[in-house]
């Protein structure tokens, strides 16, 4: 029975959610996900705007959060094909040389970035046809790369698409609980964080149907 | 009485009349003062008046200004002059004595009174040169600083000097005193009262007496200054600081004296002591006045004192004399200027300054004369060559402003020689609000200077290493004394808003240049100070109050991001009405009389009437449109145009 929880311990990922939204007054699918992971036990829940309202970012104590979980999520929406300025600035001061990258840059390594993010835009705008013109995963090689440079695995960005336009009583309320279901996967160590989705995105429909 | 007002009136006017013009035309103010002096000293003359006992009055003004040379002075910076005071010191008045010894015996005077001659004239005027020096900025040049270590040296030299020269006494002149014996005497202590206690006893207990006197000098202005200026400065009562200034100086001058030494040497020491204090600005402050006018008052009576009768009898000897005496002077100190690697113009400086005789000359003739060293009729002559070098001195400032310096400003390429030795920035008031500001600006490495009137915490702080001095910020005297000439900035964080208004006006009108910050006691307070020209203005408790504010909107639920942006709001709405209104403000007129005050008051007042008596959710509108996501006709629009973009 010991030797059962140890192994059960040892299997569990701890995982560290960043939540950066400026607008939460506004948000609905941004704010029910925060809502619902905010409360899970065994994990780490930042919101970034509440920590850092005038974005004095504590770099030491962002360092220590990240080195002491092994899936870090950045819960955002879409902003300008980028994150929140604010989680933009984290970036910046955060993954430092000789911390997250370059010369003995490798307290990172092993981890994974997970992305979860809300976009405006719908499924279709994202193509080649879309209006905007590109596949959403072509305006994340940002945050792919910068995740490859700190040795970072690059996990399947998890998407809700026309966010804007999603009704709270089926859209958003599927979302939050395949997010949920994302959670519980990482905490539990069994999600793929390779998954194949839809152009290199997965929504809600893909984790429920496959886990 | 009527005498004295009399006396006081003639002087005082000829300064104040011949000392301008003399400044208007660039000619310094020393030169100014002599030619007062001989202006009047026919009707000084008329009235009987003695003028050399006033003369030895003023002389104070001399030990005065090396006080103040001294507090000028930290110990480490002596230090450092150490082999300039006494190679340079030493080497200059050692070869002009003994150049114009050989002079003197050329022309047929024998050694002992050729040397007492050269003596004399070896030293320099102490007063002229440095008050030149001073008024023209030259002080902190390399020139001024080697005249200023020459200068000091001889001061101190004048002591062995006074023991040497009765020692050369002529017998044949002894014989002759006999008869006028009395008179020699009376010459000899022209003070009246011989406190010296050190003459009656022997070497060894008087070199003690006196090493004693400077450790006391020393360690009481180390040590007990602090506590009595404290004690006098919780009085608050300025003429009391005054007084304790005026008699910290004359006690140390009076007990030199008491030991046999040079009153100026030991106020000098003094000052040099108290160079660290924080008192420092206020002493100067106080003592100056003083200076100026004994100085001043000195300078008239050597232009005074010139006896033109025997000037005009034998002028070609006289006139001969002086300028053999700077030519011989000037050529000493170029040749120890080269020795002593000065460059340039600093070279200049420091031979043409130095090539006069000095005041001391006047004491130590007197003296010679008493001693029945040098013959009476020869000491006349003598005081008049010293006289008229003293009155040439200006003439060759004069020529090292208008040839040598327009020679050298082109030629060099180093910074200017000022030494910036005061704070960059003045911060008047150093309670909770200035304390946080000069916290912050010496953490970043600025060079601060505070003035603050409350004694009482200024120890604490300057044991932190602050460079804080006592004295009440909005006297322009002690303003100048921390270098506001200099000054990249002045913060007025005192808390009395009479003083502050009066402080940010004098600043303005006297220095326009200097950004000014000054701490606002309210809302109409901004206004008087906006009007009197101060256009960057801190409320002193206004964002202490947003900070509240926003601290009791995040403890009510409200997101810190959207306190944050709340409080921003509120903070560039309070300061727009607050700017609008003080353009209107007119300190002449009540608010109630003023229309444009009104009309504006009564404009923002609906416009901000919301965010003034805080009804609802007056900020969400404009606080959030930054983060309102678009709506669906946006989303529609983007993709019509898409769409024509492709049919096209």
């Amino acid at each position: 029975m010991l030797a059962l929880v140890i192994t059960a311990h040892s299997a569990m990922a701890k995982l560290l959610i960043y939540y950066a939204h400026p607008g939460q007054a506004f948000s609905r699918a941004n704010a029910a996900m925060a809502a619902a992971a905010r409360d899970v036990a065994g994990i780490t829940f930042v919101d970034l705007y509440a920590d850092y309202p005038r974005h004095d970012i504590d770099v030491a104590r962002e360092q220590q959060r990240l080195i002491e979980h092994d899936v870090i999520i950045f819960q955002f929406p879409l902003y300008w094909y980028s994150t929140p300025s604010l989680l933009k600035e984290w970036q910046d001061l955060v993954l430092q040389h000789g911390f997250a990258y370059g010369h003995e840059g490798d307290k990172l390594a092993g981890k994974t970035l997970q992305l979860a993010l809300t976009a405006g835009g719908s499924r279709d705008a994202y193509t080649t046809d879309g209006y905007q013109q590109y596949p959403l995963r072509t305006f994340l090689t940002p945050l792919e790369q910068t995740a490859r440079l700190c040795k970072m695995q690059f996990a399947t960005p998890y998407v809700l698409y026309e966010s804007l336009a999603a009704d709270s009583e089926n859209d958003i309320a599927d979302h939050v609980s395949g997010y949920c279901e994302l959670i519980a996967a990482i905490i539990d160590d069994r999600h793929d964080f390779a998954i194949a989705g839809h152009q290199g995105v997965v929504t809600h429909h893909d984790l429920t149907t496959k886990a | 009485m009527t005498e004295f007002l009399l006396l006081a009136f003639i002087f005082l006017v000829s300064g104040v009349i011949a000392v301008p013009i003399a400044s208007r035309f660039g000619l310094g103010s020393v030169l100014g003062y002599l030619i007062a002096g001989i202006v009047i000293s026919p009707l000084l003359h008329a009235l009987n008046v003695d003028v050399i006992s006033i003369q030895h009055f003023a002389e104070f003004g001399v030990v005065m200004m090396l006080f103040l040379v001294g507090l000028e002075l930290e110990p480490a910076m002596l230090w450092a002059m150490r082999a300039k005071l006494l190679g340079l010191g030493g080497l200059q008045v050692g070869i002009t004595t003994a150049l114009v010894m050989l002079v003197a015996m050329a022309f047929g005077q024998p050694w002992t009174i050729a040397l007492a001659i050269g003596l004399v004239l070896a030293l320099s005027s102490t007063a002229i040169v440095l008050q030149t020096l001073n008024e023209k900025g030259l002080m902190k040049s390399d020139g001024g600083q080697s005249s200023f270590s020459v200068l000091l040296f001889q001061d101190i030299a004048v002591i062995p000097m006074l023991a040497f020269i009765p020692l050369l006494a002529l017998p044949e002149l002894m014989d002759v005193a006999t008869e006028s014996g009395a008179h020699g005497a009376a010459e000899d202590n022209h003070h009246g009262l011989n406190l010296n206690i050190v003459a009656g006893l022997q070497g060894w207990q008087a070199a003690l007496v006196t090493a004693a006197a400077i450790a006391a000098v020393i360690l009481g202005g180390t040590y007990l200054t602090r506590p009595i200026f404290r004690f006098i400065a919780m009085a608050g009562l300025r003429e009391l600081f005054v007084a304790t200034a005026l008699l910290f100086v004359i006690g140390i001058a009076l007990l030199m004296m008491v030991v046999g030494l040079s009153p100026a040497l030991g106020t000098f020491l003094a000052g040099v002591v108290l160079a660290n204090s924080e008192y420092r600005h206020e002493l100067e402050s106080d003592i100056d006045p003083f200076r100026g006018l004994l100085l001043g008052l000195f300078f008239i009576t050597v232009g005074a004192g010139i006896n033109f009768a025997l000037l005009f009898g034998n002028f070609g000897i006289i006139i001969g004399m002086t300028l053999g005496l700077i030519a011989v002077k000037f050529a000493v100190l170029w040749a120890l200027g080269r020795l002593f690697k000065l460059q340039g113009s600093n070279q200049w400086l420091f031979s043409l300054s130095l090539a006069q005789a000095g005041e001391f000359g006047f004491v130590l003739l007197s003296f010679t004369v008493a001693n029945h060293v040098i013959p009476k009729p020869i000491a006349d002559q003598l005081l008049l060559v010293v006289a008229l070098s003293m009155l040439l001195t200006p003439a060759l400032f004069i020529i090292y402003e208008k040839l040598i310096v327009p020679k050298f400003s082109a030629a060099s390429d180093k910074p200017p020689d000022e030494v910036d030795e005061d704070g960059d920035i003045i911060i008047a008031g150093h309670g909770r609000f200035g304390g946080v500001v000069n916290r912050m600006l010496r953490a970043t490495g600025y060079s601060t200077t505070v003035l603050d009137f409350s004694a009482s915490h200024l120890e604490v702080l300057r044991s932190f290493g602050f460079k804080i001095f006592y004295g009440d910020a909005t006297r322009a005297d002690l303003l100048h004394a921390a270098g506001i000439e200099q000054a990249k900035l002045i913060v007025i964080a005192i808390d009395n808003r009479e003083q502050i208004n009066a402080l940010v006006k004098h600043v303005r009108k006297h220095h326009p240049a200097l950004p000014i910050i000054a701490r606002a006691v309210d809302r109409r307070h901004v206004h008087e100070l906006y009007a009197a020209g101060c256009h960057h203005i801190i409320r002193e408790t206004f964002d202490s109050s947003v900070r509240t504010g926003r601290t009791a909107f995040e403890l009510l639920g409200i997101h810190p991001f959207q306190a944050e942006l709340l409080a921003r709001k509120f903070t560039e709405d309070d300061r727009h009405i607050l700017r609008a209104m003080a353009e209107v403000y007119d300190p002449d007129v009540p608010n109630h009389e003023n229309p444009a005050y009104i009309e504006k008051s009564k404009g923002l007042m609906e416009k901000h009437e919301a965010q003034i008596f805080g009804k609802g959710k007056v900020y969400s509108a404009s606080s959030d449109s930054g983060w309102m996501p678009p709506g669906k006709q946006d989303v529609e629009t983007i993709e019509a145009d898409h769409q024509g973009s492709l049919l096209r």
